[in-house]
């Protein structure tokens, strides 16, 4: 059966399909605003997932994507574009869109590390603060351009996680997990004493401003006022973009390669040349690097960054979107990033049992469908490429 | 002439066991030779620390004249050793086209900017890859060269030891070490596998072979010459005929040592 199937491409109709109705239904759930409905789609969309997971009609979507993915692509950034411009006025729901969209990068970031390269990382919020502190102090003291500050939080959170990672990548089993942790629980403390960075009350941070444009003015134009955020969103979906195209180019190239070939088997790995400490290291520099210049974003969006805002607690989080998803899938990640984000923000009921909501999540993908809602297909450097 | 590959009073202990002890082995360039002794006689031992899995307690290994005896694997795959595992580690979860190319790391170009931006040129070298990983997998069973992009997970035991073989093949080695390539298979299929074997060496006179086997008919049929181990020493080195009539050695497989 698999054999047929790799061979017959599949239609795009099943993934313009599935793109439609899911943008129709997040416009609905973000507009909605009574509980009483909020809760009615959110079952409506919990039996549509589970009837479509049992009819086998995830597969198909997942074979058109695959098939027709700059196509569908595409369309799938019209689709944000046209969400975005149906709640031009709402702040509200704009900054909603902007926390999905770089939380997506972020565990894209986590995806290369621990997806690809198994390093796990339970600091990714702690490398998300970094970036965010970097946009405080650099907005506030000197007069670096925004757009350069920006990968300025990657590169710093590359290398404060390689002088950290670099003593223990070298051994095997998860002492970088250990100290991942170790760094999470220290960063808080870190930032409490530190008067530099604000200390226990954080700092402001100032918004983005390219070339005279304050991204934080709202935008009136022929009589209607666009919600200042977005100039956000939109930088945001260009960021999403950039680290969606670069991650599925590394899963597609040698380099994707060599990090499955040392997660999977170290020893058998390095019988065939692989340089172990080098591949890891490279993998959670990526990964940090997209961490830290999401994080710088978001700092800007926010206009705050305090000890509080970063915590293991969150890290948590990253790594659950991470499990939910699909290891290694993009597409999965930022469907599950909506789920954990938008969720809880738009029950307002279940805010105090967030935690446990997302434990259930877990718990129940990894029992009915543990390889994530959407797993990663077998590597193909180029998808439409037949011998 | 000077053997390719040279082993002195090599040691090797695992607490009190001693897998090699002080073993002296030779193998000449483009010979086939077989490595065979009794089931815990350190054979396997023997081509970890060839390839740097292990450390050796003392001794030396040379390969080519130079010393590898504390190289790291990488560095033993680089100078041209390419070995499979007793235990197939495959990477289940990748294609075979995946499995095999993890082979050839050392002629892969690894540089990031190319990996991730020349695409063009990248496309170029994977097209090149893949005619060589399928022409080798056609050898071995045409069947498979269709399928190159499935997962291993699902293939019968004989696919996967041939894609073992054909992951250290692919990047043209000039020793290749075979542990026990026949585990797991049937007579008719150990038969075939050693035929595609030796099509390959065939084709490759500049390849060396060292090969650990249970199955003497296999071994009686593809060596030049035979070393048998017992207890990490060497026992015996000679023809299969000769070593198979040796006292010594009947001896050691009878177990009465
Ligand atoms: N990692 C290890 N730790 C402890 N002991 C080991 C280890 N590897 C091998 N040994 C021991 O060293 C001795 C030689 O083992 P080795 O695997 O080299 O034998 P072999 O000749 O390959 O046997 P077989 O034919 O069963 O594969 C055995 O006594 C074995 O128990
Ligand atoms: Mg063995």
């Amino acid at each position: 059966m698999t054999d047929s199937n790799s061979k017959m491409p599949a239609g795009m109709a099943p993934g313009l399909i599935a793109l439609g109705l899911a943008t129709a239904y997040l416009v609905a759930l973000l507009g909605a605003e009574k509980q009483a409905v909020i809760i009615s789609l959110l079952v409506l969309g919990i039996g549509a997932v589970v009837g479509a997971a049992w009819l086998g009609l995830f597969d198909r979507v997942s074979r058109s994507f695959a098939d027709h993915e700059d196509a569908l692509g595409g369309s799938a950034i019209v689709a944000a574009l046209a969400l975005a411009a149906y709640f031009h006025e709402d702040h509200f729901v704009l900054l909603l869109v902007v926390t999905v969209l770089l939380t997506s990068v972020a565990t894209l970031g986590l995806n290369v590390q621990f997806g690809y390269a198994g390093v796990l990382n339970f600091a990714g919020a702690s490398f998300f603060g970094v970036g965010a502190y970097t946009s405080a102090v650099l907005n506030a003291y000197t007069s670096v351009p925004h757009l350069i500050v920006l990968p300025i939080g990657g590169v710093i959170a590359a290398l404060i996680g390689s002088m950290l990672l670099l003593p223990v990548l070298r051994t095997r089993g998860h002492y970088a997990a250990v100290v991942t942790i170790a760094f999470a629980l220290l960063f808080k403390t870190f930032l409490e004493v530190n008067d530099v960075l604000g200390g226990p009350q954080g700092m402001q941070v100032k918004g983005m401003n390219i070339l005279g444009w304050s991204f934080n003015d709202n935008i009136e134009a022929g009589g209607i006022t666009i919600s200042f955020y977005m100039g956000y969103f939109l930088l945001s979906l260009a960021l999403l973009i950039a680290a969606f195209v670069l991650v599925r180019r590394l899963e597609r190239s040698w380099i994707g390669l060599n990090l499955d070939a040392l997660r999977l088997d170290e020893t058998a790995a390095s019988c065939f040349g692989l340089d172990i400490t080098r591949w890891k290291i490279t993998a959670f520099l990526i990964g940090n690097f997209l961490i830290g210049i999401a994080g710088a974003l978001f700092g800007m969006v926010g206009g705050f960054v305090g000890p509080n805002n970063y915590t293991f607690a969150d890290s948590l989080i990253l790594v659950s979107i991470l499990l939910l998803g699909g290891i290694g899938n993009p597409w999965g990640l930022v469907v599950a990033t909506f789920i954990v984000v938008v969720v809880p923000e738009k029950l307002q009921t279940i805010q105090e049992y967030r935690f446990l909501l997302y434990a259930l999540m877990v718990i129940g993908v990894l029992l009915f469908r543990p390889e994530g809602l959407l797993p990663r297909p077998v590597r193909r450097y180029f998808p439409r490429w037949r011998p | 002439m000077n053997p390719l590959l040279q082993a002195r009073g090599l040691m090797r202990r695992f607490g009190g066991v001693v897998a090699l002890d002080g073993l002296d082995l030779d193998v000449a360039a483009n010979e086939i030779l077989g490595l065979i002794g009794p089931n815990g006689s350190g054979k396997t031992t023997f081509f970890n620390v060839v390839t740097g899995i292990y450390g050796a307690d003392a001794g030396t290994v040379t390969f080519g004249g130079a010393d590898i005896t504390r190289a790291p694997s990488r560095a033993v795959y680089k100078a041209g050793i390419a070995r499979t595992f007793q235990r197939s580690r495959l990477s289940l979860p990748l294609s075979i086209f995946d499995n095999i190319m993890i082979g050839n790391h050392q002629h892969l170009n690894q540089g990031l900017w190319f990996n991730l931006m020349r695409r063009k040129a990248f496309k170029r070298e994977f097209e090149e890859n893949y005619a060589a990983a399928r022409a080798l997998v056609e050898v071995f069973e045409p069947a498979m060269a269709d399928r190159l992009f499935e997962p291993v997970a699902g293939l019968p035991m004989i696919d996967r030891r041939r894609i073992e073989i054909c992951r250290a093949l692919i990047s043209a080695p000039k020793l290749l070490l075979l542990d026990e390539p026949s585990a797991g298979m049937t007579h008719e299929e150990t038969a075939e596998l050693m035929d595609d074997i030796l099509l390959v060496r065939e084709r490759n006179k500049n390849l060396t072979i060292i090969i650990v086997e249970h199955e003497m008919g296999v071994i009686e049929r593809i060596t030049d010459r035979c070393v048998v181990l017992n207890f990490g020493r060497k026992i015996a080195d000679g023809p299969y005929r000769e070593v198979a009539a040796d006292p010594q050695v009947q001896e050691a497989y009878l177990g009465v040592a």
